[in-house]
């Protein structure tokens, strides 16, 4: 089986966000970049579905920045076979992300038996790419998937929805599976996983190799800043088990009499 | 003027409450609603009052149940020829699998969650955060139309004297197409509560519960208060709650009324997906917590001490 996996390269979840100087996004200079946490577990469902159907490969495709290749070189650190990066800014829009893919995944000659992604990308958390992809290639979908059982291309997928209820779904040929957390647990690079990945091929493309123009773009941002910061709050001391009871009551009443949300 | 209308999706015997905060916000516009399958007569009457002038609601073959293939084809078919310039849905389970097909079949661009918003003329413009709201930003979309957006539930709120509009029923007829991924079962969650991300209170347990039985006292007090019980990472990672459950950056990015954090130290990760919550509450040992910066009222104290008293007062009140 041909299985595709993109990937994202995002700041870590403990990077202090900060705007630019003319709001046009976030200063990148100094971030700590990682795989994006949802990704982790498409690349992980690749590997052990590669393990349980022999011959086939898994090719890692990310679009965004060539100066640091961390995401990638992850992936094949975990037992990725091979990898394409479409060279362009970090932060293209889901439309232009999701056309770039197609575009290498096409180049690549492979036709995709299993195409796997996070659900989202934690940096601009839209949600889109894997559908979008999907619908491009004239794909199905399945998105924030927890459960993926089956062989080959027989699918069964369960999709976490509102209130932690499981839609079940059946698929049969090819498909876009969007990950969640909880669907497994993503394996950590070995020392020589890291060392047999900087043997593995590395193929890089232009924007323009792939198809995508200035043309393609559908959303533009503006005006990044931090969100309004909120006068301090009243404190409160429960430590002293005589006069628990009180402040617990103290509040209680405030959450009615002045903050009106109960 | 700009034609926009609206996806909404039923709950129960209800259209979900944010179909009704975009309308209300959109007051001033001519909006049609559109739905897949029946919607209630109190459904009906709730899309009036807030401002729905046509309410479309499609059948056909295949669309008793949903399917990302089966609601896109028929969407689009009947969006063609709509003429439509902007599309707007609630940003759920459902909207945000939906949209972004269903907007690529336009060869469209999609706002994703957008917490604001404004009609300058026929232009849209929106707010939304990044980074799980460690920054926010205006967005904007362009290229072919329709424009496609989607709101995060509870960011607008409702009209306190909404515009009503004609809420003329229509029924239309469309077709699901070819459906190669099919939902074959649904299996209930364990909650029959609002999920976190439509939640108007929430009542969430970090490190400090210490084990996943000890969630039981955050039920009951969530039980008192119509609230959903929600965690941290830390917790989920420990394994005391299911990731359903998570609140933050690898979690959900929530925005109740009321958020009450208990034992939770407040992570950066974790105060990024819950800080716009309208009044938050946290509960925790350690006077010097990062959540107690975010807090409009910060209670120092055990939270198995804490708990159980305040679930008790807000008996007394609501009782």
């Amino acid at each position: 089986m041909n299985i595709f996996v993109c990937v994202k390269q995002v700041p870590d979840t403990e990077t202090k966000v900060t705007p630019n100087g003319d709001g046009s996004y976030i200063e990148t200079s100094s971030i700590k970049w990682i795989m994006n946490p949802y990704d982790e577990f498409a690349v992980e469902q690749a590997l052990l579905h590669k393990a349980a159907n022999a011959g086939s490969t898994v090719t890692v495709v990310r679009v965004g920045g060539a100066k640091d290749t961390e995401a990638l070189r992850t992936a094949l650190a975990m037992g990725a076979d091979e990898a394409i990066l479409v060279d362009s800014a970090d932060n293209l829009d889901s439309y232009m992300t999701a056309k770039a893919i197609k575009g290498a995944i096409e180049k690549s000659g492979k036709t995709p038996d299993l195409i796997l992604a996070g659900k989202q990308a934690i940096d601009d958390d839209c949600l889109q790419v894997p559908q979008v992809l999907a619908q491009m290639m004239e794909l199905p979908s399945v998105s924030v998937v927890v459960g993926f059982e089956g062989e080959g291309s027989n699918l069964t997928l369960k999709r976490e929805v509102e209130g932690g209820a499981i839609e079940v779904y059946n698929v049969s040929g090819p498909v876009v599976v969007a990950c969640n957390k909880g669907l497994n647990t993503p394996r950590y690079a070995s020392l020589p996983g890291i060392m047999k990945a900087k043997k593995k091929p590395l193929t890089t493309l232009s924007l323009g190799d792939v198809g995508v123009s200035d043309e393609d773009q559908r959303i533009k941002y503006s005006d990044f800043q931090l969100p309004p910061e909120k006068p301090a709050g009243k404190k409160f001391d429960a430590t002293d088990e005589g006069a628990q009871a009180s402040v617990v009551a103290e509040v209680v009443g405030l959450l009615r009499t002045e903050a009106k949300v109960i | 003027m700009a034609k926009i209308a609206v996806f909404t999706e039923t709950q129960g015997d209800n259209v979900k409450s944010v179909t009704l905060e975009i309308l209300g916000k959109l007051a001033g516009q001519t909006v049609d609603v559109i739905s897949v399958g029946d919607i209630s007569e109190a459904g009906l009457g709730d899309l009036a009052k807030y401002g729905a002038g046509n309410i479309h609601v499609i059948k056909g073959e295949g669309l008793d149940q949903y399917s990302p293939e089966g609601y896109s084809n028929a969407l689009k078919e009947f969006l063609s020829s709509g003429g439509y310039d902007y599309v707007f849905a609630g940003s759920t389970s459902l909207g945000k699998d939906l949209f972004p097909r269903l907007s690529s079949m336009f060869g469209a661009g999609m706002a994703s969650e957008v917490t604001n918003f404004v009609m300058d003329g026929d232009n849209f413009s929106g707010t939304r955060p990044l980074f799980a709201g460690k920054c926010l930003a205006k967005v904007e979309v362009t290229g072919p139309k329709p424009h496609f957006v989607t709101v995060r539930p509870n960011s607008l709120g409702l009209p306190e004297s909404p515009t009503a509009g004609a809420g003329t029923k229509n029924d239309a007829s469309s077709s699901a197409g070819e459906i190669r991924a099919a939902i074959k079962e649904i299996i209930k969650g364990a909650s029959e509560k609002l999920d976190l991300t439509e939640a108007n209170i929430i009542v969430s347990g970090g490190r400090a519960m210490k084990e996943e039985a000890n969630f039981k006292i955050l039920d009951e007090m969530a039980d008192v208060i119509g609230a959903t019980v929600g965690a941290s990472r830390a917790a989920v990672d420990s394994g005391y709650a299911p990731h359903a459950m998570q609140v933050g950056q690898t979690g959900k990015t929530v925005s109740p009324s009321l958020y009450i954090a208990c034992g939770i130290s407040g992570a950066i990760q974790h105060l990024a997906g819950m800080r716009t919550s309208k009044v938050i509450v946290a509960i925790n040992t350690d006077p010097d917590a990062p959540i107690f910066t975010k807090a409009d009222y910060g209670i120092v104290g055990d939270l198995f001490q804490v708990v159980p008293i305040m679930t008790e007062e807000f008996k007394k009140l609501l009782g």
